[in-house]
């Protein structure tokens, strides 16, 4: 194995944790609308995820930085490529990341039901556009010789890269009431709990018909195995669910992500964004890649701070590990800060 | 205006605006655990009110600097691609670092710092914010490092017969040849130490501003005067590391990139005991000087540490140029550069007048209730910020038509993939949305800073964090 495939496992590395921890953050936020009925109940649900969503998007922040140093060419033509949907995903990234800190600030129920509608709308387009973003990387796009995205914003939506998007939000929709099902107490609790066979359901169908499509068009041995693996968890966390046990039914939620993004990239190497034009003008693990070099530097790195990094985020989710009721939480920021102004 | 003009104005924008928001992160999270600790130490009310209270404001600006840094990585794709398959090899290395060293560390403390008043033990809770405060410093130092390398390429090679002013080739690109060398170049550590005390200045103009103007009206006198000594005192002490960093900037900047400098003392001609420009005009083609008032003897000092020293002038730096280069235009837009030198000068030195005077009038036990005291003070809060900004656009249009010195033009850097009209689309809608988001986050800060500190007590907090095991609300939470 080269360096150059090993920093293709750990960019897929990178992308499953960013879909496994933002994955269930997102999920809550698509759910905000159907789960909260009440104000309790949506501060409730954004809470559960308050301590952690920060540091689950810095998996995003990293895995484009890995790319951009360890396949530069990778970087430049899927960013300047998908450029109207990456634009999306950051406007929606923005709105969410403000909404969380702004929505209690202000004791006005048209405040919050804004903030609201922008952690809901900030949490489905990137759930959705990701799906399509990976679906567009791994069936080809139209890139030149020079290794140039020669495509438009429509040609990304195409079939099979809109499943993949579905596919994403159904997933991320699934672990985010495995979550809420896990961390949350009384009645937001049961409801989640409630829905999530539904959602998985659902998804579970997406999923196989996604799974099967990318399985008969470029089907490998190895991905065979990754989806049933993929399927059999799904339908493993919607038992867990019946059987109560939301901690393995969050578990399982998080394989099946784990092992979808590894049939993708498995599927993907060795090309990392293979050209719709010309295979010849591919992208691939070594045409992309960095210098021995740099990759060696990014070796050591991510060889001693990758553990570093993983054993205080595990540590954050024990320090954070009881479930939350409502009557947990203390009146909100802007509350306070009115009721002092008025005294 | 073309997709490259765009390309420029949009990185413009967004970067001014990202920075509005980094340096008081950074600045204020030091000023904030040195409260936490002082609590932690003495136990005393006043100084856990400031904490939660200047907490509060620096949550609510460092959401903006967060989400407005994810635009930050994943423009240089998206408007950049050439630029990027050209550095990637080298620029990408710090970029990751950055992420997985500081980011990380940053967010996740971040995080538990908010959660923890009730979450963790007490001393382990502090340790959150310290750790929070380093992770921000690092990812300054990382970021720092990859714009040295625009300012002063240093350890790369590129293919034989590569020439700078032109498109790269297809394949053609800058390899790495030394980490450390690139991490630990004079002009990145200079550039750190430089940015970091003045983010210092800023969080405590942050936090000088604020408190002046509640002193000034006798309210929260306790807390207030707390903040106003130690954010007086920082913003003193960070302007003497502001200037001294800068002057040595301002020489490696002659030795590495004399058009900037030249462009900075808006110096024609290549002088010995070079005057330090008060006031200069040129003519309208920018090819010669009309009107100047200079101190004499200054910018040699400056630039030299001699008052013989010579300066050279950009009229012979551009003919230098073109004999290395090719054909040309190699100055920077010379006013620009000139007066943004001159903001960014003036902005820090006001902060840390108007922090003395204020240290002076409210000494020992000393009022000062004076309405407009206290709005200028609130106007010391917005101008390091403008400083800031002047110093970053003097920094990066003093250094054009380059995107690396002398290595890689801007021109040549741009996406090919992207259209004027997706540029367009882009900028209009962040201009928009960061437009709309910085007048919620003013308004904001107006309502929490004015709303003064909490009566939140010690007995209050140490319950909390002795009451982590059991089933207690949350005392801070979204």
């Amino acid at each position: 194995m080269t360096l150059a495939d090993f920093w293709f496992i750990l960019i897929a590395v990178l992308w499953i944790g960013y879909f496994f921890l933002e994955g269930f953050d997102f999920g809550v936020g698509n759910l905000l609308p159907a789960l909260g009925r009440t104000e309790d109940d949506r501060r409730l649900m954004i809470n559960t995820i308050g301590p952690v969503w920060d540091g689950n998007e810095v998996w995003l922040l990293v895995a484009g930085g890995a790319t951009f140093a360890a396949f530069p060419n990778w970087y430049a033509t899927l960013f300047s490529g998908f450029y109207l949907a990456l634009l999306v995903i950051l406007l929606a990234l923005i709105l969410r990341g403000v909404a969380f800190e702004y929505r209690g600030k202000v004791d006005s129920d048209v405040w919050r039901a804004r903030w609201d509608w922008a952690i809901f709308f900030g949490s489905v387009l990137p759930s959705v556009l990701w799906g399509v973003a990976f679906g567009n990387i791994v069936h080809g796009v139209p890139i030149n010789a020079s290794g140039t995205y020669t495509g438009s914003f429509f040609t990304l939506l195409n079939p099979y890269a809109l499943l993949a998007g579905l596919v994403t939000a159904g997933l991320f929709t699934t672990h985010g009431a495995t979550y809420l099902a896990l961390k949350t107490s009384g009645d937001l609790r049961n409801r989640a709990h409630a829905l999530m066979p539904l959602l998985g359901l659902v998804t579970a169908v997406l999923a196989v018909v996604f799974l099967g499509w990318t399985l008969l068009t470029a089907g490998e041995p190895v991905t065979w195995v990754t989806s049933v693996v993929a399927a059999a968890a799904l339908l493993g966390a919607i038992a867990m669910n019946r059987a109560g046990r939301d901690g393995w039914s969050f578990i399982l939620t998080g394989v099946t992500i784990a092992f979808a993004v590894t049939t993708l990239f498995v599927t993907l190497f060795p090309d990392v964004m293979p050209s719709s034009t010309d295979p010849a003008y591919s992208l691939t693990v070594v045409n992309a890649s960095s210098t021995h070099y740099t990759l060696k530097v990014m070796t050591v790195v991510a060889l001693i701070f990758t553990p570093i990094v993983l054993a205080y985020q595990a540590w954050t989710f024990w320090v954070f590990r009881r479930r939350l009721s409502t009557s947990d939480l203390p009146p909100d920021a802007g509350r306070q800060v009115e009721t002092a102004a008025s005294s | 205006m073309n997709a490259l003009d765009l390309a420029r104005w949009q990185f413009g924008i967004t970067t001014v605006y990202h920075f509005f928001f980094v340096p008081i992160t950074i600045g204020l999270i030091w000023l904030v655990a040195g409260f936490q600790t002082a609590w932690v130490r003495t136990g005393k009310d006043k100084y856990l009110r400031a904490t939660k209270f200047w907490g509060k404001l620096f949550l609510i600006n460092f959401a903006m600097g967060v989400v407005t840094g994810i635009v930050q990585e994943f423009q240089f794709g998206m408007n950049w691609s050439e630029y990027s398959r050209f550095v990637g090899d080298i620029f990408g290395a710090p970029l990751a670092m950055e992420g997985l060293m500081a980011f990380f560390l940053e967010s996740t403390f971040v995080g538990l710092w908010i959660f923890g008043w009730d979450r963790l033990p007490k001393k382990v809770h502090l340790a959150t914010v310290w750790l929070a405060a380093f992770g921000t410093t690092l990812s300054a130092y990382f970021i720092l490092a990859a714009n040295a390398f625009m300012q002063h390429p240093v350890a790369y090679r590129v293919p034989a017969g590569y020439s700078p002013s032109q498109p790269p080739a297809t394949g053609e690109r800058a390899t790495l040849t030394s980490i450390v060398t690139l991490l630990t170049q004079k002009t990145a550590l200079i550039a750190f130490g430089h940015t970091i005390s003045a983010a210092l200045l800023t969080g405590a103009a942050f936090m000088l501003g604020i408190s002046v103007w509640h002193l000034t009206r006798g309210r929260f006198v306790d807390v207030m005067r707390a903040s106003l000594k130690l954010s007086g005192i920082t913003a003193i002490c960070a302007m003497v590391a502001v200037g001294l960093t800068g002057h040595l900037d301002a020489q490696v900047m002659t030795q590495q990139q004399p058009m900037k400098m030249a462009a900075a003392e808006a110096l024609w001609d290549t002088t010995s005991n070079a005057g330090f420009s008060i006031f200069t005009l040129g003519s309208l083609d920018g090819s010669q000087e009309v009107f100047s008032l200079r101190i004499p003897g200054v910018t040699s000092l400056l630039a030299t540490n001699s008052i013989h020293g010579t300066v050279e002038g950009f009229n012979d730096l551009q003919a230098a140029a073109v004999a290395k280069y090719g054909p040309g235009n190699y100055k920077p837009n010379i006013p620009v550069t000139y007066w943004s030198f001159r903001f960014m000068i003036g902005g820090g030195a006001i902060v840390a007048l108007f922090a003395a005077l204020s240290l002076w009038f409210f000494r020992r036990e000393r009022t000062f209730e004076s309405k407009w005291w206290g709005r200028l003070a609130l106007l010391m809060v917005v101008t390091p910020l403008f400083a800031n900004s002047f110093g970053w656009i003097f920094t990066e249009m003093g250094r054009q038509p380059w995107i690396v010195y002398g290595l890689l033009l801007v021109a040549n850097s741009a996406s090919i993939a992207v259209s004027a009209t997706e540029v367009w689309i882009s900028m209009i809608v962040f201009t928009l949305l960061y437009g709309a988001l910085a007048v919620v986050e003013v308004w904001l800060l107006a309502k929490y800073a004015k709303a003064g500190p909490s009566e939140v007590t010690s007995d209050d907090a140490d319950a909390g964090y002795d009451s982590r095991n059991t089933d207690q609300p949350l005392t801070f939470a979204y």
